[in-house]
């Protein structure tokens, strides 16, 4: 099935429920399937598929309530990236302390995880992205700048405390 | 331009979305600043860790069956029915046939680029180490019975006499659980790795290529090929045709 294990995993970092995702995935096929004729052949099947769970997921009560308070696309004060030997990426990759990080990932609003993870996860070009989301890829880029400072913002503590 | 005009850009730098000119001019600076350098390679760690913890949840056996018998196609209906039904069991094939397609290359690039991650990674963390080798030596002679009784293999290394390469030592490093050498030379002040494992011992091994092209999200050329059981990987940040030439050194060696 077209990348049915990556959908579930997306679909469980948007719901954070895996009884949810699946409805979700399972909705997703249908729509697809429903919806076959309007997927122009030699375009990216990829993003037009991710595109069909994400709005599914928009249009959930879940999805209805993680994005109805979320200020998008303010731009923060620049951070001032540490030089030293001893980094928040550093300290995680040595004590592969993966749990502290999915937290943190779980704890990004719903605009600013989606994109993070199309990006990282899922390995989605800027444009890829951009079509999925449905946003101009200069928002992409935004989002995505936030959403790596808000991670490194929300690990910083954590790490300090050991 | 100032080092924070690169930094501002760095992260769609390492992402692999600048212009090409601009992407050889990032590689340019990067080389050649340690402030940048530095904030790339946590970046970089960052993404590796942001993929790895990202890569989290996995559907039940269950589940899967469930989904796979809500898209199969029905049986030919007879003839006479309607255009509509034929046409959604047309779609449905044409979806699992560009699924299994479109999955099987995902995976294959997945595989890939899952293994120029962990190499890149075992080259960027080791040129980052205060100690990168363990056997400091530009002698082949010496390094090369460091790593017996170290490693379950042996294998050759080429002789530099007349090429730009010197070799600068050696350390044990361990690829998908296994042990392997790992050696580093140089090559007009850049450093370049060659790391050596057993064939047999990668389970990732099944259906590379044995000329494995790097992703374009990060700034290394790396050359891979198997030769008596062992499995070589150079990677540097040096041109295509520096690595190969130290690539067919090592096969002329082997």
């Amino acid at each position: 099935m077209p990348h049915f294990e990556r959908l579930y995993n997306f679909a469980c970092w948007l719901t954070q429920d895996r009884q949810e995702a699946e409805d979700l995935v399972q909705e997703t096929y249908t729509k697809a399937l429903k919806g076959f004729s309007s997927f122009q052949q030699g375009t990216n099947f990829r993003a037009w598929i991710y595109k069909i769970l994400r709005n599914t997921f928009l249009t959930s009560r879940t999805g209805l309530k993680a994005t109805a308070t979320v200020p998008l696309d303010v731009e923060g004060e620049e951070e001032v990236l540490p030089t030293g030997k001893e980094t928040p990426e550093s300290i995680l990759l040595q004590r592969s302390d993966w749990q502290r990080l999915q937290q943190a990932m779980e704890r990004l609003p719903v605009p600013y995880r989606e994109v993070l993870l199309l990006c990282e996860v899922e390995e989605m070009s800027y444009q890829e992205i951009s079509s999925t989301l449905g946003i101009p890829i200069g928002t992409v880029m935004s989002r995505l700048s936030r959403a790596r400072k808000m991670l490194r913002a929300d690990l910083r503590p954590a790490i300090q405390e050991g | 331009m100032v080092c924070e005009s690169w930094k501002a850009k760095l992260d769609t730098y390492l992402d692999g979305e600048l212009p090409e000119g601009e992407m050889r001019a990032f590689d340019a600076h990067v080389r050649g600043c340690p402030s940048c350098s530095a904030d790339a390679l946590t970046r970089v760690q960052m993404k590796r860790a942001v993929l790895l913890a990202g890569k989290r949840f996995t559907p039940s056996a269950e589940f899967r069956k469930r989904i796979q018998e809500s898209v199969a196609p029905q049986p030919r209906p007879p003839v006479g029915l309607g255009f509509g039904l034929r046409w959604m069991l047309a779609a449905a094939a044409v979806i699992l046939v560009v699924g299994t397609l479109t999955a099987s290359y995902v995976r294959s690039r997945s595989s890939r680029d899952q293994i120029y991650s962990e190499v890149a990674d075992l080259h960027v963390a080791t040129l980052a180490s205060s100690s990168p080798v363990d056997v400091v030596s530009t002698d082949r002679h010496t390094v090369k019975p460091w790593f017996q009784g170290k490693i379950p293999f042996a294998f050759n290394l080429p002789e530099l006499q007349n090429t730009e390469f010197s070799l600068l030592g050696g350390r044990m490093t361990y690829l998908d659980q296994t042990p392997g050498a790992h050696l580093i030379y140089d090559l007009r002040k850049h450093h370049i790795s060659v790391l050596v494992f057993q064939e047999r011992s990668l389970k990732l091994s099944a259906g590379w290529d044995e000329a494995l092209l790097a992703p374009k999200r990060l700034p290394f050329n790396m050359e891979t090929w198997s030769q008596g059981g062992l499995r070589y990987f150079v990677i540097g940040d040096t041109s295509e045709a520096d690595i190969d030439s130290l690539a067919k050194l090592f096969k002329a060696a082997s």
